[in-house]
């Protein structure tokens, strides 16, 4: 279980890396052939910080009221509130609020920006269909995401992403309007790296959903993990999933923007065809079937 | 000249990590002694909801005597606890008698149906989550501060300033031994 934990810290600090370097690259380009210099990636990051950072902020209350998300008492959910408090005293966390939502479909979420700030909420069907260790299971992958900052780690993504679309955006306006370095006599090379540049701008933003998707499968991963070393129990979450993965109902109130906080994506197929594997790489969860078999290998 | 600057930049690194190793060798303790009163917090918790629990069984099955008074005295056992040891007796005395008492009350149908009885059994059994979360917590937190404490390079940090490693929690024998229940 640690070995699983520390590869999927490692992983995650990689990608993210990875990420940084590659805006950075973009940035150093576009710089370049806008003559800006490093004033061009200076702006676009600001702007990015700027947009994320209230999503950040206020995502949750945003998120709770989207999903029409209702807080509950220790007397109206009893069991859920005891395995909440229990499953924060395992984490060293304060005790997040407990919503409701109230939904056929089985599925959980976590948000908040950090966990002093921190809001749990579970579906009417899911309290229903699952039973206790079943419950502590998906609680404890809930309260993992809190715990591991997962909502800062997916704003800091969500700017590099937001600095990316940014960039591209002001090279093809820029290309189109007729800017860039104009150096006469050294033409060709010039014209390779606008070529490079325009490629670059057109591609820049996908590559940048495909990463974000990445961080986000592996984030889900790690929660696995962590709420396994929460409860110390994998058949519980394992369950859990074999149950939400059996079900084929999908939660009315999720909407692209949430469906990373999900437990269950509430909007991936899970079908293998061709169009299917390529579209793998915008999912933002991994398929359910890959999580029951790293749990069961532990 | 250059190496004078050389050398200063080393110290002021060494100084640095001494300072940030010693500081996170002390809120690791800190966090280890926390966790230790929180046990104590939730064990605590107990007390309150066994005079409740005793009277709603007392209800359906007043001849039970035994057990009730078996509860009755674990509970203030743990109450007047004043040394660790004496405290750890009594908490699993009482684990033990409310075991038993639970194991009996599955005799009486017209209990199990009683919603008061049903609401005081998922907190009995929440709290006992809690109670078992609350050492496990501390577990993990000491075997971090071990890992600090004998690895290297915080071990020589640690050897400077007289951190110790810490004992685990251990349940102790008796109370992961099997039920008796006499009906």
């Amino acid at each position: 279980m640690y070995e699983q934990l520390e590869k999927n810290v490692r992983r995650s600090a990689l990608l993210i890396a990875a990420f940084v370097l590659v805006v950075l690259a973009f940035g150093w380009l576009f710089g370049w052939l806008f003559g800006y210099g490093p004033l061009g990636l200076g702006i676009a990051v600001v702007f990015a910080v700027f947009m994320a950072w209230n999503s950040y902020r206020n995502g949750d209350k945003i998120v709770l009221r989207l999903s029409r998300a209702r807080e509950v008492t220790h007397a109206e959910q009893p069991r859920l509130h005891n395995l909440v408090e229990g499953l924060a005293i395992a984490a060293g966390i304060p005790k997040p609020r407990v919503y409701v939502v109230e939904d056929p479909a089985p599925n959980a979420f976590a948000t908040g920006r950090d966990p002093a700030h921190a809001s749990i909420a579970m579906t009417t069907g899911l309290l229903e269909k699952m039973n206790r260790v079943e419950l502590e299971g998906v609680v404890a992958h809930e309260l993992a995401h809190v715990k591991n900052r997962d909502t800062l780690v997916m704003a800091i993504v969500a700017t590099l992403v937001g600095v990316i679309v940014l960039l591209a955006d002001w090279s093809l306006r820029a290309f189109w309007w007729g800017g860039g370095r104009r150096r006469g006599g050294d033409g060709g090379a010039v014209g390779i790296l606008v070529l490079v540049g325009i490629l670059a701008s057109l591609l820049m933003p996908l590559f940048a959903s495909i990463m974000r998707a990445a961080v986000s499968r592996r984030r889900e991963f790690f929660a696995d993990m962590s709420g396994v070393q929460l409860t110390r129990y994998p058949p519980g979450l394992i369950s859990a999933l074999e149950k939400l993965r059996a079900d084929t109902t999908v939660v009315r109130t999720a909407a692209h923007a949430t469906g990373h906080l999900w437990i269950e994506s509430p909007l991936d197929e899970q079908k293998a065809t061709l169009q299917s594997r390529v579209n793998r790489l915008f999912h933002t969860h991994p398929p359910m079937d890959e999580r029951i078999r790293v749990l069961r290998e532990l | 000249m250059l190496a004078l600057w050389i050398v200063l930049g080393v110290v002021a690194l060494l100084v640095i990590f001494v300072i940030a190793t010693y500081n996170g060798l002390v809120g690791l303790r800190n966090r280890i002694d926390n966790a230790w009163s929180q046990i104590d917090v939730q064990l605590r918790r107990r007390y309150d909801l066994i005079p409740n629990l005793v009277e709603t069984v007392k209800g359906y099955a007043a001849h039970e005597k035994q057990l009730f008074e078996n509860v009755a005295h674990a509970r203030s056992a743990g109450i007047a606890a004043t040394s660790v040891t004496e405290q750890a007796q009594a908490e699993n005395a009482i684990t033990q008698a409310l075991r038993q008492l639970l194991a009996v009350s599955e005799a009486y149908p017209d209990l199990k149906a009683n919603q008061n009885f049903l609401a005081l059994q998922e907190e009995l059994t929440g709290t006992e989550g809690r109670i078992a979360f609350a050492r496990q917590f501390y577990n993990d937190q000491v075997l971090i501060f071990n890992n600090k404490v004998q690895q290297f390079p915080s071990n020589v940090i640690a050897g400077m300033f007289s951190f110790a490693a810490r004992d685990f929690f251990e349940v102790e024998e008796a109370a992961t031994g099997p039920v008796n229940v006499q009906f």
